[in-house]
């Protein structure tokens, strides 16, 4: 099931086209960066965009940086939104069922295939930011320090290129597991309703509403446990030395949120009358 | 003979609304079963519950001797089924939709290709291209639907509506082949509200109304006929004063008889000199048992009166 899962999702021409537009958007920032020369100042505009013009080799940080707040959690809701209830809208759900697929098993490889999505849009934008960035500004003036291809950490010390590669996976993992937490939420959702447009609309209601909550101090108690919380956590590991403590706590939160959607989508889809 | 379908005072309950209130319905192997009834009258909520994609309020469902949907993993793969529909996904052609629609299930991937060509040739789509289903017509995703079901060879087909969208060729088609794999072991259940397709094809029928199977009945019991004769004559009067009594009826040159042996009312009114120009037992027609039993569709909403409230 999982494989058919996967031949799925990868035939469909819309996951191909959201992955063309995560991609597309850091690019088109970095050709306005390359042409005006205009990086915003130290301290100002998305994180890192300052640094890459100095050193290509940080723009997929950059990269990520820009499709993180809004363009990512849209896809993963569309994609996660139309899991179960985009099955069922078509009725290719009743025909899974019968063939017979397990429910569990059919949720399980949904999972999977939100997770391959996710895995592969922060894989392809952090690679085309690299072929983007290394492309249009070079290995930057940084390489007479720290040996060829050096870059500054936030911190200050230099990272060879193997260090920045080592943080690079780290954070791609780190951001997969983000985003996976949301798909597991919009699996939920989906098998709430039929609508695949009504999952995909609630998880980005959730996005706005933990983003709403968030700089909010009479929500303090809550914050760490909002699934945008920590979200930029993932900044801390190119720190050096890595500031592990916020990681692990929002890897930690990010797999409960993981953890307690799917059950929801378990507890909710097991015993579900399919009338579709 | 052994039941392939068996349910057992089978309820069915969305919110206030019963959509199915206690079916017993048995189903023998082997024979070709026709399931009947206006919309609404729970025949689909009853298809999905033998299917295990509605779960039952109370009651019992055995398919194939096997409890639903405790032991669905073992049972569904003998069973081909089509439910309020085709479905497939409209990207795909129709050959990708049944490989991974084989690939779902359990059973392996071995003979794969094959069983997909058999199934595809079996409903007249044998040549068909690697256009999307997208841009089937309604008849080839009708087709489509019913390769589906055939692809594991199932012991059981259940078929809600499986003529609709095609034309009256490809009808004639269906119902040879639905025949053809009845023929050769399959025992096929299907729900239409083509009363003339049932009665063609079926050998047995459960009408359904408001929920309840008001009706279970072998054709030939249907078709029996009701002890009355439709005659047709240039010389009605005739008629009528040789069988005193026994006219039911008379409109025109049609005289209704109460008779329980044709040849016999034939040879009386010949030897007594009555032209007969035509001479039937009655049957009931499918059509007519189906209308007695059943009362309107829940599609109909009268604005007035008991009706709407029925």
């Amino acid at each position: 099931m999982t494989g058919v899962e996967l031949s799925l999702l990868l035939r469909r021409r819309r996951v191909w086209l959201c992955w063309a537009l995560l991609c597309a958007l850091p690019a088109l920032v970095a050709v306005l960066l390359a042409v005006t020369g205009l990086a915003p100042p130290p301290g100002r505009g998305g994180a890192f965009l300052s640094a890459v013009v100095s050193n290509g080799q940080l723009f997929p940080a950059a990269a990520l940086a820009l499709v993180l707040p809004v363009f990512l959690p849209i896809t993963v809701a569309i994609v996660a939104g139309d899991a179960v209830a985009g099955e069922a809208s078509v009725g290719t759900l009743r025909y899974l069922l019968v063939r017979p697929v397990g429910r569990l098993r059919l949720l399980l490889a949904k999972l999977v295939s939100i997770m391959v999505f996710v895995l592969l849009a922060v894989l392809f934008v952090t690679v085309t930011g690299y072929v983007v960035g290394v492309a249009l500004f070079g290995f930057g003036p940084d390489a007479e320090l720290g040996g060829a291809g050096g870059v500054t950490s936030l911190s200050g010390a230099v990272l060879s290129p193997v260090d920045l590669l080592g943080r690079t996976a780290l954070v791609v993992g780190y951001l997969a597991l983000c985003m996976l937490a949301l798909g597991a939420v919009g699996l939920f959702f989906s098998t709430l309703t039929d609508s695949p447009l009504a999952a995909a609309l609630g998880v980005l209601a959730l996005v706005v509403a933990s983003a709403a909550l968030q700089p909010l101090d009479a929500a303090g108690v809550i914050e760490p446990y909002l699934p945008t919380a920590h979200w930029l956590a993932w900044i801390d590991l190119y720190r050096d030395p890595i500031l592990w403590p916020s990681v692990r706590e929002g890897a930690a939160v990010q797999a409960g949120y993981v953890l307690v959607a799917f059950g929801a989508a378990w507890a909710n889809f097991a015993t579900k009358d399919v009338t579709s | 003979m052994t039941d392939v379908i068996a349910t057992r005072g089978l309820v069915k309950r969305f919110g206030r609304v019963t959509a199915v209130a206690g079916v017993d319905l048995r189903i023998p192997a082997g024979i070709r079963f026709g399931l009947l009834g206006p919309n609404g009258s729970g025949k689909t909520t009853l298809v999905r519950m033998l299917l295990g994609l509605v779960h039952a309020t109370a009651g019992e469902v055995e398919l194939l001797g096997e409890p639903m949907p405790r032991r669905a993993a073992r049972v569904l793969p003998r069973v081909g089924a089509m439910v309020e529909g085709p479905a497939a996904w409209g990207n795909l052609s129709g050959r990708a939709n049944l490989r991974l629609i084989d690939a779902a299930g359990p059973g392996g991937g071995r003979g794969r290709r094959q069983r997909v060509d058999d199934a595809l040739e079996r409903v007249g789509l044998g040549g068909i291209d690697r256009r999307p289903v997208r841009a089937y017509s309604l008849g080839m995703r009708q087709r489509l639907g019913i390769a589906a079901a055939l692809l594991r060879a199932p012991e059981l087909l259940l078929l809600d509506e499986p003529t609709n969208g095609l034309d009256p060729r490809g009808i004639g088609e269906m119902r040879d082949l639905l025949v053809a794999l009845n023929e050769a072991g399959t025992t096929v259940v299907l729900s239409s509200h083509l009363l003339g397709e049932v009665d063609a094809l079926c050998h047995r029928v459960g009408v359904m109304d408001a929920g309840r199977l008001v009706l279970e009945e072998d054709m030939t019991m249907l078709r029996a006929p009701t002890g009355r004769v439709l005659l047709r004559t240039p010389d009605p009067a005739a008629v009528v004063a040789e069988l005193n009594g026994r006219v039911v009826e008379r409109s025109g040159d049609l005289v209704v008889v109460r008779h329980d042996d044709p040849a016999a009312l034939n040879a009386r009114l010949v030897a007594a000199g009555v032209r007969v120009a035509e001479l039937v037992p009655e049957r009931r027609s499918l059509e007519q048992v189906v209308l007695e039993l059943t009362g309107h569709g829940a599609d109909r909403v009268d604005t007035s009166g008991n009706e709407a409230r029925r």
